[in-house]
């Protein structure tokens, strides 16, 4: 069970929390002039690391609001928390 | 030449208190080339092998596991088997699949322990049993043997569920396959393995692949924990672990990595003569011929490679089945684990070609490719034999994630199995 910090309430648990996947993923400016690759790059394609996940969290059954979570994908832990429009810290595991 | 598996040959070493069996496959030292490398010893991998011995003549070929073979989710799956896809693309592929679990012990001279015993789908409101009656239409018009059954067939047909009409989710008909059911999940890597073997190919555990070799955009070998390996070709079905081998070869997958839990109950007597799932309130459960209950629902709702998940979704699942099942409210769980499963956006495969000549990739089979063992190995032999896809799987290639001409199984595949 993940114990996640949200920014706005404190730590509560991962029941409370609903997972939005990987973060910082833009919807291409020229969408109209992009090859068909492109834009299947930008709708399907994912890192999935082994390792630090950049990933939105949203609050689901607390204050509601939406923030980025640093994770790594094997141990669990959480290395740091931030909000939407905020750049990715880097973190070393 | 290996010795048969028979009733005779278990009399025989009965009287040698078992002692002399012959070891069922080797642990060969890797040659410095092979024709076809597989990457991933799991069902899929040695299935893959192994066709490509028999229906291709394909023997130099070895097959590379980073820890034991079977040890992934081939070894962790609940098993379910079947065939009762929506889509035409994914009905053929699976029925093919079916038709080889069909004959697969006497082909593989392995008892696979496959159990015919039905899946029953239930539904448990208007809506899902008008789309359940439109599945087992779309099924059969396939050729797929699927029947609607109303709420007294299922009472009689499984009277341990609990059918009375007052519940918050009452059950209200239900889908059936006769020809689904379960199979012994690591009789199926063994199976494969010792058959594969016998035909010449080398199972190589122990040796985790780290990286490509490729020049001038075609694939010539795999570096691993036991050095270089030269390949011709390289066919890669290593299940949560794709989007890090597709790293590895500078693509991108439109697969994430999540863990699908499972545990089962102690044994008790015969109480569940076939496969229940639910979709509405999220489980599937059979009973192993130990006497297990063996259950699971849903993906852990985050990214993972920890083979392991979060306790609230074992406390979801328990809910589901007692929900269905008031008379399982005091068994006991004995183990509970996880898979990390490869899911992907339609909840289809992908089983092809990739930008990259020589290599190919078989994976996103997510919560459900237990069942698709032998027709995966049997589609993914063709493609790499033959450098283009087999009929069966050219729906499944990574380019239809281009195009747009998805195979959304969601309904069928994404929630239960
Ligand atoms: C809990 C659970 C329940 C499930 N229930 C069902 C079910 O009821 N019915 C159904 O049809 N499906 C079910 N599934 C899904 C099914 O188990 C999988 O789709 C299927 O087993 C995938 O087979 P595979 O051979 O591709 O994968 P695996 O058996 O996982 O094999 C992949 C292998 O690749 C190896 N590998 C990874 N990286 C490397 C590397 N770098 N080098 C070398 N080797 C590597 C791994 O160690 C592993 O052994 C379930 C899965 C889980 C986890
Ligand atoms: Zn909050």
């Amino acid at each position: 069970m993940l114990l996640i910090p949200c920014p706005y309430c404190g730590p509560r648990e991962e029941v409370e929390f609903a997972c939005g996947g990987e973060a910082h993923i833009a919807r291409p400016a020229n969408s109209d002039r992009l090859s068909d690759a492109q834009w299947s790059d930008y709708l399907f394609m994912r890192k999935n690391p082994k390792g630090v996940h950049y990933e939105r969290w949203n609050h689901a059954r607390g204050c509601r609001r939406w923030f980025n979570v640093a994770r790594d994908t094997v141990t669990h832990r959480i290395y740091a928390v931030y909000k939407m429009g905020e750049a990715p810290p880097s973190v070393t595991p | 030449m290996k010795s048969r598996y028979s009733i005779f040959s278990l009399a025989r070493n009965a009287l040698h208190y078992h002692r002399d069996w012959d070891q069922a496959w080797r642990s060969p030292e890797p040659k410095a080339q092979y024709d076809v490398v597989i990457v991933g010893a799991g069902g899929h991998g040695l299935a893959t092998a192994y066709y490509l011995a028999k229906e291709h003549g394909i023997t130099n070929v070895a097959v590379l596991e980073k820890g034991w073979l079977g040890g992934g989710n081939t070894g962790r799956n609940t098993t379910v088997v079947r065939s009762n896809y929506l889509w035409d693309e994914s009905a053929h592929l699976y029925e093919h699949s079916l038709k080889l679990w069909e004959g697969l012990s006497q082909d593989l001279n392995f008892n696979l322990m496959f159990s015919q015993r039905g899946l029953l789908a239930l539904a448990h409101n208007q809506h899902e049993l008008r789309e359940l009656s439109r599945r087992v239409n779309a099924i059969r018009l396939n050729g797929i043997d699927s029947e609607l059954m109303t709420v007294e067939q299922v009472k009689a047909f499984c009277p341990i569920l609990d059918c009375s009409p007052g519940k918050r989710h009452p059950i209200l008909g239900a889908s059936l396959q006769r020809r689904g059911g379960t199979a012994r999940h690591d009789a199926v890597a063994w199976g494969f393995a010792r058959a594969a073997d016998a035909r010449g190919i080398d199972i190589i555990q122990n040796c985790e692949v780290t990286g490509f070799r490729m020049a001038s955009g075609r694939v010539e070998g795999v570096e691993t924990s036991r050095g270089f390996i030269g390949a011709g070709k390289v066919g890669v079905v290593v299940a949560g672990h794709a989007s890090v081998l597709a790293g590895m070869a500078g693509l991108r997958l439109p697969i994430e990595s999540h863990p699908l839990q499972a545990l089962v109950t102690e044994p008790v007597k015969p109480v569940l003569h076939t496969v229940v799932m639910s979709s509405a309130v999220h489980v599937y459960v059979s009973q192993s011929d130990k006497g297990e209950l063996v259950m699971g629902a849903g993906i852990d709702g985050y990214n993972s490679y920890a083979q392991r998940g979060s306790e609230p979704v074992v406390e979801n699942l328990l809910n589901a089945l007692i929900e269905l099942f008031p008379i399982f409210s005091r068994l006991k769980l004995m183990r509970q684990w996880g898979g990390i499963v490869d899911v992907c956006p339609d909840a289809s495969p992908i089983i092809g070609k990739t930008p990259v000549a020589g290599l190919y990739f078989n994976c996103g089979w997510g919560t459900g490719g237990f069942k698709a063992t032998p027709g995966s190995g049997w589609v993914f032999a063709h493609t790499i034999a033959q450098d283009r896809p087999h009929r069966l799987n050219e729906a499944f290639t990574l380019e239809r994630f281009g195009h747009g001409y998805l195979v959304d199984e969601h309904g069928a595949a994404g929630v239960a199995h």
